[in-house]
């Protein structure tokens, strides 16, 4: 602490998160919101991903239809936009319908509705590549076996299919949390929107972007880790190198 | 899309069927694009189309402003939505300019790092590596707010002063996250070539410049187009974010436009309106690149 006023006093580098109670307190808060924004859009996400891949299975045309078309919407527009569209004229239509004064969900609910529908969506093609590399064969037992339809789903495509889907789902996880970001324009007190009061307020533009930077690599290089080490002890033996 | 896909591809599968996740997506597209040419789907979609439109004139009529549906405020605004404010560079146009010219920087850049990261060179490896990682795993917008702040707003070349516009930096900003992807990518198709391929052009008596650009490159090329698509398009949807650092890109402009018009039954269908524009330019690229994809699977 005495280290950081040093610094500040002699090089005139100012880190006034590592000594000021107030902006440090703010600081982790943000970095706690873009965590918990993650790990929750990241399970809603996967959610997503295994219902709208046992969707894409379905008998009837017009749900597959509905499912691609989602996939393709999201996929080819932009986060940004999805995220406004959200946050302003989705909530604005549906408090307006049910007659809710201020709004349905906060900045913050509609950045994990958005975000969750955005990573869903190349979940689902994710899942669906996974689901069609398990064998008939196998498939085929389990109907042998008495397992319903939603039984073989459940307890033989699906844990198989996530092993062969965990390098896939982990680029695409890594990008999620990289998105989250996108929340700093509705205002979501995330990392870079906190990071971005404390340099309003102390002047410290450069040494807050450094630091910014460095907390997301930590926090997307953690994920990393986290992801390979599952992938490597769910492997299937002989699968892959 | 899994810059991975070619090496998780080419694995011998005891127990389960390849996982390539692009290949029966691109089937499914194509059933798409047949079902919406079908008469009947045309037909509905008419119909859909021709009911909002009675809709929308006749709730015009209802709020006592027959010239303000929805239809002509859409047409009033997309002028200014699509080539900016008149004299000004800006509006769609500037989306798409800034991902080609980010492109264009970012593949030239990460085709040299991505060399860089088989260099022989211990120290030369290792840098292309750290810039590789360093730009991979950072978010867009914390480079853009990076970049904005950091690059000059004005440069004096021979005693001449130049402003250095916004979306300048922005595109620069832009194409660093490009470089570092593309750099993987080179990398691993460089990796993806036979040793074989090395081995016998060292017989011939080629320099190791002359096997890497005349031998390994050309090869290469064919098994980085799908995924060097695939990044563009992921570019063209991260361009809206450089209205948040202020550039009169057609987001900033919708939300002017939004601002300008305040009515709230207006905010849904402008935001579907721009999205639309993203959607028609983007899709038929991901549907080509599914089709690369596929074509070049088969062949290699």
């Amino acid at each position: 602490m005495d280290w950081f006023l040093w610094l500040h006093a002699e090089h005139g580098i100012k880190l006034t998160i590592f000594y000021d109670h107030w902006d440090r307190g703010r600081f982790i808060k943000g970095i706690w919101t873009t965590i918990h924004l993650s790990f929750v859009t990241i399970v809603l996400s996967i959610v997503i991903g295994i219902i709208g891949a046992w969707f894409q299975k379905s008998r009837f045309i017009w749900i597959r239809t509905i499912v691609q078309g989602y996939i393709q919407f999201f996929r080819n527009t932009p986060p940004l936009i999805q995220l406004y569209f959200f946050y302003f004229a989705m909530d604005t239509f549906l408090s307006g319908i049910f007659n809710i004064h201020g709004g349905i969900l906060g900045s913050y609910g509609w950045a994990v509705v958005s975000l969750s529908f955005f990573a869903g969506a190349f979940n689902v093609e994710i899942f669906r590549a996974g689901v069609e590399a398990v064998p008939e064969s196998t498939v085929e037992s389990a109907i042998s076996l008495g397992y319903s339809r939603r039984q073989i789903y459940q307890y033989v495509t699906l844990p198989l299919a996530f092993r062969v889907c965990l390098p896939a789902l982990n680029n695409n996880l890594i990008n999620l949390i990289k998105t989250t970001t996108v929340a700093y324009a509705i205002a979501v007190p995330e990392t870079l929107y906190v990071a971005n009061q404390i340099w309003s307020d102390e002047y410290n533009v450069l040494e807050m972007m450094n630091v910014v930077w460095v907390i997301y690599i930590i926090i997307v290089g953690f994920l990393v880790w986290l992801m390979h080490r599952w992938e490597r002890s769910t492997r299937i033996p002989g699968f892959g190198q | 899309m899994n810059p991975l896909s070619h090496i998780i591809n080419s694995t011998d599968l005891p127990v389960m069927k390849p996982f390539n996740y692009t290949v029966s997506a691109a089937l499914q597209a194509r059933d798409i694009v047949k079902f919406s040419l079908n008469k009947r789907t045309a037909l509905v979609l008419i119909l859909v189309l021709t009911a909002w439109l009675g809709i929308d004139a006749a709730y015009a009529q209802v709020q006592g402003d027959p010239n303000q549906t929805i239809l002509q405020t859409l047409i009033k605004w997309t002028p200014l939505m699509f080539f900016g404010p008149p004299n000004e560079f800006g509006g769609f146009v500037l989306n798409i300019t800034v991902s080609f010219i980010a492109m264009a920087m970012g593949t030239f850049m990460g085709l040299w790092v991505g060399i860089g990261q088989v260099s022989p060179n211990k120290i030369i490896r290792r840098a292309s590596w750290l810039t590789t990682q360093l730009f991979r795993n950072s978010p867009w917008l914390v480079l853009l707010f990076y970049f904005m702040f950091l690059l000059p707003y004005t440069v004096e070349i021979g005693g001449i002063r130049y402003d250095i516009p916004g979306w300048i930096k922005a595109t620069f900003a832009l194409s660093l996250p490009i470089m570092a992807n593309l750099s993987e990518i080179v990398r691993g198709a460089i990796n993806s070539i036979p040793t074989g391929q090395w081995e016998s052009a060292q017989s011939l008596g080629f320099t190791r410049r002359q096997i890497l650009w005349q031998i390994i490159l050309p090869q290469c090329i064919k098994r980085m187009i799908p995924p060097w698509m695939n990044w563009y398009c992921i570019l063209t949807m991260a361009t809206p974010l450089i209205s948040i650092l202020g550039v009169n890109d057609g987001m900033t402009l919708t939300q002017h436009a939004l601002a300008a018009e305040a009515r709230s039954e207006f905010l849904i269908p402008m935001y579907l309106w721009l999205m639309t524009w993203f959607f028609i330019y983007s899709y038929p690229i991901a549907l080509y690149t599914q089709r690369f994809e596929r074509r070049f699977t088969i062949t290699t």
